[in-house]
């Protein structure tokens, strides 16, 4: 027996003439936490439901727990689903939202029981049993939803932008609860979002996908630090990575990244192929990596043009070479539009993508 | 004391002459009288008919021969209305619109229930459970609520024939449902995919099928709109003329034909507080509806009509 | 549903149940509305007269229906009650659905006035307004009582204009819900439009023309598809309020098809009048339909 939980093999789907997902392969361990990220249309919530078989795919199979379910119907496939909208239905109270599927499914009443008094205990909702889910709030809704997920005693959970109806501070609250019960439960889930803060801070895994296909498959320390392309690089982390336009060039030091105003040392990059001179290439740099004033060897002039404080940490937006890129200081160091700043990065937290392929170099 | 007063001082001495506080608003504006006269004499032509019916149904003949139609009656008599229930003729017939009342309520009661339960899951099924060529079929009816009844009317009888219901209320029960289908699919198939997909979702996945999720999940959700299906048939029903004549037989004419027949029968001395009478005994049970439905009435025909 | 089995069931089994509860659905779609108007048209090339036959005579009986002086009068009468059903009814009803708009008190109670004849049937209607528009004691009678001896005011026993005496009858029972439908038009349009107007100072009347009448488009144009289908099919009330009289001055199109089906006994004229009556609403349906649903889906 092998580890794997979910296994889907060259999955393709198809709308008619529309190709949305595209030959897609994924394996996801037993206890994983994986999240699939992407912007609306990129087809992760589609993936989501073909895993649930509430879509049914034109090729391709998808197995849980080792057994061929691509033919099953949703029920029997050994999966429990939690939705954005919560998808309580409303004539029922709390408790019969959660015994529905058991009742369904013909369970004798004492075992339909124990698993919802189990259930509430987990997730703390013995006291809404009795309501009507129009009488709960958001949260405690989303609770619930995660409970009817629960009681179904399944291997995998499938979150479809679980907290997207959520505030903000309920949606950070409810992220710790999901994170806690993952932590506990130990099953596997697969959680969409298109919330990098929700990917990367509950994630084992995140796959980033864009137009139905994925595009990198990571740790998000990996996703964050080393993005396999442009496209993931520019997605993850908010503002997004600077870029800078150029080739990679030889020096008497290394090599070095040039463009018509700019040269930086590659000295400290981790490239994974040779940087060969001439190579038409795009830096990459995140707005934190950057030092102002600093003590680093290189040091360019920028000018302040907006700032942006946010407390905890301000944002600068800087004329530099041209165009205009994004810099994270502390809080309190405060600069005046107009002001001159001197800039400087470390190359080994840089990131470099060959401009044709867009693939990290 | 003290204190209050140099507050109010205080706020006082801060407005500056000049317009202060709520806009004064008169009344009686130009604007509004030319608003609410137009509104009222509209009002006044729309009750008219109403108050002509009733005020003509409480006279006597031989005031009704004298007097004005718009003048309250003298005397107020119940008899016409009693007449017109239980004696009034049509043709051979003399038991007045008592019978085409109960032949009325034959009809729409199983009209209506079975025409809403056919087209809701029909709705459901178009909504939920897409499959191919649905929408097609679909279209087609659609579009077919927009022949004129003549049209089909004759086919229908053919059909009807062939399978010995012509002239039966079994007959014109299937008339009904089948003309009230266009709308009726249309209103539900809308209302069933306005309801959130994720809630099907979530019932399939909780091992739900067709039948379990239309009838535990979706119906008792949308009982609004059941209701406005109800009121939409009921008057709709209880209003028909042209299928009541076209594929009944004379013993099971529902009310409408009655009534039409009792008035314009050419024998006889014309009761015209008899026929008022009738008119609104008639006219009665849709009123009924219409008034106590209210918002829900205006619901139904707007959704009945705006996506026709 | 029941399929546990991780065999692909065939496409025509999937699906059942939905399948079996779109049977009536599809019967009707099929069987009624195509099979029935194709089966139509085609008999009303025939010269079928108490049965239909299948003995074709070509245009024949398009022929005899054109040159029946009854069809043309009765194709008059729709001509002059549709135009006129139209002009009013879109016209008062959205200038009281402008006049309900302007945030009245008992709105409530003269929307329940405005549409309570729409509940009516238009036997009802009919009736009634046989009996307003009776020249010996309805309206006539009444102002002559007043003094006006010479007031002629007499539509349903004047051949000329007795299909205005139905007209009126007509936009009694119907404007109800066109100033409903124009009511819920108006209602939808942005709040944030009418400040925009009124910030900008221009006139609450030239707001209505020049910017809420075009945004209402669709709500116009499907209040025009309804009054126009409704006003092809029209037959109640003529029954009741004329029976077509005086002589033939009232007939309409849609009482000609039951006459000559059920009465005349001469079902193939009553099939060319009926075919001729389906034509006359694909005028008016399928540009419409091709507007709002496009072109590309194939339509009956």
């Amino acid at each position: 027996m092998t580890n794997t939980s979910v296994s889907i093999k060259d999955l393709s789907l198809n709308f008619g003439a529309v190709s949305v997902l595209r030959n897609l392969n994924l394996d996801i361990r037993d206890g994983e936490f994986l999240v699939l990220l992407g912007s609306s249309g990129c087809g992760k919530s589609t993936l989501l439901n073909c895993i649930a078989g509430l879509l049914e795919i034109s090729e391709g199979q998808i197995f849980i727990k080792d057994r061929n379910v691509t033919w099953e119907e949703p029920k029997d496939r050994g999966i429990g689903m939690v939705f954005q909208s919560y998808a309580l239905y409303p004539q029922m109270s709390v408790e019969k939202n959660l015994s529905f599927g058991l009742k369904v499914a013909k369970l004798p009443q004492a075992d339909i029981d124990k698993r919802i008094a189990r259930a509430a205990e987990i997730l703390q909702i013995q006291p809404l049993l009795k309501r009507k889910p129009a009488e709960l709030s958001g949260g405690q809704r989303q609770r619930v939803a995660i409970g009817r997920a629960l009681v179904r005693d399944v291997d995998v959970f499938l979150f479809d932008e679980p907290l997207s109806n959520l505030d903000a501070k309920l949606r950070s609250e409810l992220r710790v609860e999901i994170k806690r019960l993952h932590q506990s439960l130990k099953n596997t889930m697969i959680y969409v979002t298109h919330d990098q803060i929700e990917a990367m801070t509950l994630a084992d895994r995140i796959a980033i996908m864009k137009n139905g296909v994925i595009q990198q498959l990571d740790s998000p320390d990996t996703i964050y630090n080393a993005p396999r392309n442009l496209f993931v690089a520019g997605f993850i982390g908010s503002p997004s990575m600077n870029f800078l336009r150029g080739e990679v060039a030889a020096s008497d030091t290394g090599p070095i990244f040039v463009s018509d105003t700019v040269r930086f040392s590659l000295d400290g990059y981790r490239a994974g192929e040779a940087l060969q001179p001439g190579r038409k290439a795009v830096l990459g740099v995140r707005p934190e990596h950057i030092a102002v004033n600093g003590e680093t060897a290189e040091l360019h002039e920028a000018v302040v043009d907006i700032e942006e404080p946010m407390g905890a940490d301000n944002l600068l937006w800087l004329k530099y070479a041209g165009q205009t890129i994004s810099v994270r200081v502390n809080g309190a160091r405060r600069f005046a539009p107009g002001a001159k700043v001197r800039l400087g990065f470390d190359p080994s937290l840089a990131s470099l993508f060959d401009a044709e392929t867009e693939l990290r170099i | 004391m003290s204190d209050r007063s140099s507050l109010v001082a205080a706020s006082a001495s801060r407005l500056q002459p000049g317009p202060a506080g709520r806009k004064p608003r008169r009344m009686l504006s130009p604007r509004n009288i030319m608003l609410y006269g137009t509104l009222l004499v509209a009002a006044i032509y729309y009750l008219i008919p109403l108050y002509v019916m009733v005020v003509t149904s409480l006279k006597g003949m031989p005031e009704v021969r004298l007097g004005n139609i718009f003048s309250p009656p003298l005397e107020i008599t119940f008899e016409p209305w009693v007449k017109a229930w239980s004696q009034a003729c049509t043709g051979l017939n003399c038991d007045g619109l008592s019978r085409g009342f109960w032949n009325s309520v034959l009809i729409t009661i199983p009209s209506t229930l079975i025409s809403i339960a056919v087209a809701s899951v029909n709705g459901y099924a178009l909504a939920n459970w897409r499959f191919k060529g649905s929408e097609v079929f679909f279209t087609i009816l659609i579009v077919g609520a927009f022949i004129p009844y003549q049209v089909m009317i004759y086919p229908i009888v053919i059909v009807l024939r062939e399978l010995g219901i012509y002239g039966t209320l079994t007959g014109l029960i299937i008339v009904h449902t089948i003309f009230g289908m266009p709308i009726l699919t249309l209103l539900f198939r809308n209302y069933f995919a306005g309801l959130p997909e994720e809630l099907f979702k979530a019932a399939r996945i909780d091992g739900a099928g067709f039948w379990a999720i239309y009838l535990r999940i979706m119906a008792p959700m949308s009982l609004p709109i059941f209701v406005v299906a109800m009121i939409l048939q009921i008057t709709g029903i209880w209003n028909d003329f042209l299928f009541g004549v076209v594929f009944t037989r004379p013993e099971y004419y529902p009310m409408t034909v009655q009534l039409n027949n009792i008035v314009n029968s050419v024998q006889g001395v014309k009761e015209y507080n008899v026929n008022m009478a009738a008119t609104i005994l008639t006219g009665a049970v849709p009123l009924i509806v219409y008034f106590v439905s209210g918002r829900l009435f205006v619901r139904g025909i707007a959704a009945g009509a705006v996506k026709g | 549903m029941d399929s546990r089995a991780a065999r692909r069931p065939s496409r025509l089994l999937r699906n059942i149940p939905a399948k079996i509860a779109s049977i009536p659905m599809i019967l009707t779609a099929l069987v009624i509305f195509l099979g029935g108007t194709v089966w139509t048209v085609v008999y009303s090339f025939t010269n079928s007269k108490l049965l239909p036959r299948l003995s074709f005579v070509g245009f024949d009986q398009y022929e005899r229906l054109w040159a029946a002086p009854r069809w043309i009068v009765s194709i008059q009468n729709l001509a002059i009650y549709g135009l006129f059903s139209l002009i009013f009814s879109l016209g008062i009803g959205f200038l009281l659905a402008v006049l309900m708009d302007q945030k009245i008190r008992f709105e409530n109670t003269f929307r329940t006035i405005f549409l309570y004849p729409f509940a009516l049937s238009f036997i009802v209607t009919g009736l009634v307004w046989q009996w307003i528009l009776n020249p010996e004691f309805g309206v006539q009678s009444v102002v002559r009582s007043l003094g006006w001896s010479t007031f002629t005011f007499d539509p349903l026993y004047t051949s000329s204009i007795v299909i205005y005496g139905v007209l009126i009858a007509a936009l009694w029972q119907g404007t109800g819900l066109v100033m409903c439908l124009m009511l819920a038009g108006l209602r939808g349009i942005d709040e944030d439009i009418w400040k925009a107007a009124r910030v900008d100072g221009i006139p609450a009347w030239k707001t209505y023309l020049f910017i809420i009448v075009p945004m209402m488009r669709g709500v116009f144009v499907t209040t025009l598809v309804i009054i126009a289908s409704g006003i092809v099919k029209v037959y109640d009330l003529v029954v009741a309020q004329t029976s077509g009289g005086p002589g033939i001055a009232s007939e309409v199109p849609a009482k000609y098809v039951y006459d000559y089906m059920f009465l005349a006994q001469n079902l193939g004229q009553g099939f060319a009048a009926s075919t001729m009556m389906l034509i006359t609403v694909a005028i008016i349906i399928v540009p419409w339909a091709y507007l709002e649903f496009g072109g590309g889906r194939k339509r009956v």
